[in-house]
């Protein structure tokens, strides 16, 4: 794995995000969106978690910008001029992310830096990121949040339902 | 990084679908910084935690677009500075 190739990617995935704020179109935005959750899973598989990268791109890719997609063209959205916040609160939204990505991206490099490294592949447990290893870890150190999602989804679908639907009333008047 | 492009999209854009991509970008950033550290360490734990955090992110994907319908066919508008009431 080469890195200028993996720096090549993080570029363009920098890019859709930056293409998915700036479009003015919500349909532009919701491809630029798939392309970057693409280019995201392409990130993991360099990182060794390829079973991710596969959910990924089957969970995100396939789920949800499909939902995004049929909501926007359920609204019949197109571009609205009126969209965009004037200059002054952009620039004070691209500071304060700016010191609030400062602030995460310090953290990050202290928590990588001061950790001791697993050293490149030496101490690395045989099979990293491999399903089988995944699933060890899912299914024992993980299984009482693992069957609480089931439960999460669930109580999401049904209020997902239940607040989509239109009244019965409303409906027949 | 990507989590400051996220930021100024949920900050800047009217358009509360717009809204919700940043959102999703944002969860992204953190994903990523999961599965990088999980690399980092050899330690796959950060995998568990990346994908109850997909769970999650697609429960949370369902319930807002229900939340947009709703919205939309009570005020027909997805501005979100045009909608000031919680109750309907």
């Amino acid at each position: 794995m080469s890195e200028p190739v993996f720096y090549g990617f993080a570029a363009l995935t920098l890019l859709s995000a930056v293409a998915v704020v700036g479009l003015r179109n919500p349909v532009h935005c919701a491809l630029a969106l798939i392309a970057h959750l693409f280019l995201i899973a392409v990130s993991f598989a360099f990182l060794g978690a390829h079973l991710m990268a596969a959910l990924q791109i089957i969970i995100y890719a396939g789920a949800v910008v499909v939902l995004f997609l049929f909501v926007i063209m359920l609204l019949n959205l197109g571009a609205d001029p009126g969209d965009r916040s004037g200059p002054g609160l952009i620039a004070a939204a691209v500071t304060a992310a700016a010191a609030m990505g400062g602030v995460v991206g310090v953290v990050v490099w202290r928590a990588v830096s001061v950790a001791e490294p697993a050293g490149r592949g030496l101490a690395r447990e045989e099979g990293f990121g491999s399903t089988v290893e995944f699933a060890r870890y899912l299914f024992r150190e993980h299984v009482v949040a693992f069957e609480l999602t089931s439960v999460l989804l669930l109580v999401a679908v049904v209020g997902a339902v239940v607040m989509a639907r239109r009244d019965p009333d409303e409906a027949e008047g | 990084m990507l989590f400051a492009i996220g930021a100024v999209g949920v900050i800047t854009r009217r358009n509360v679908i717009v809204i919700f991509m940043s959102v999703e970008i944002m969860l992204n950033a953190g994903n990523l910084a999961f599965i990088a550290i999980a690399n980092h360490h050899g330690n796959m734990n950060g995998h568990a935690i990346v994908l109850f955090v997909m769970t999650v992110a697609a429960a949370e994907a369902a319930i807002g677009l229900a939340v947009i319908l709703a919205m939309f066919r009570n005020y027909e508008t997805v501005r979100a500075d045009e909608i000031g009431l919680l109750r309907y």
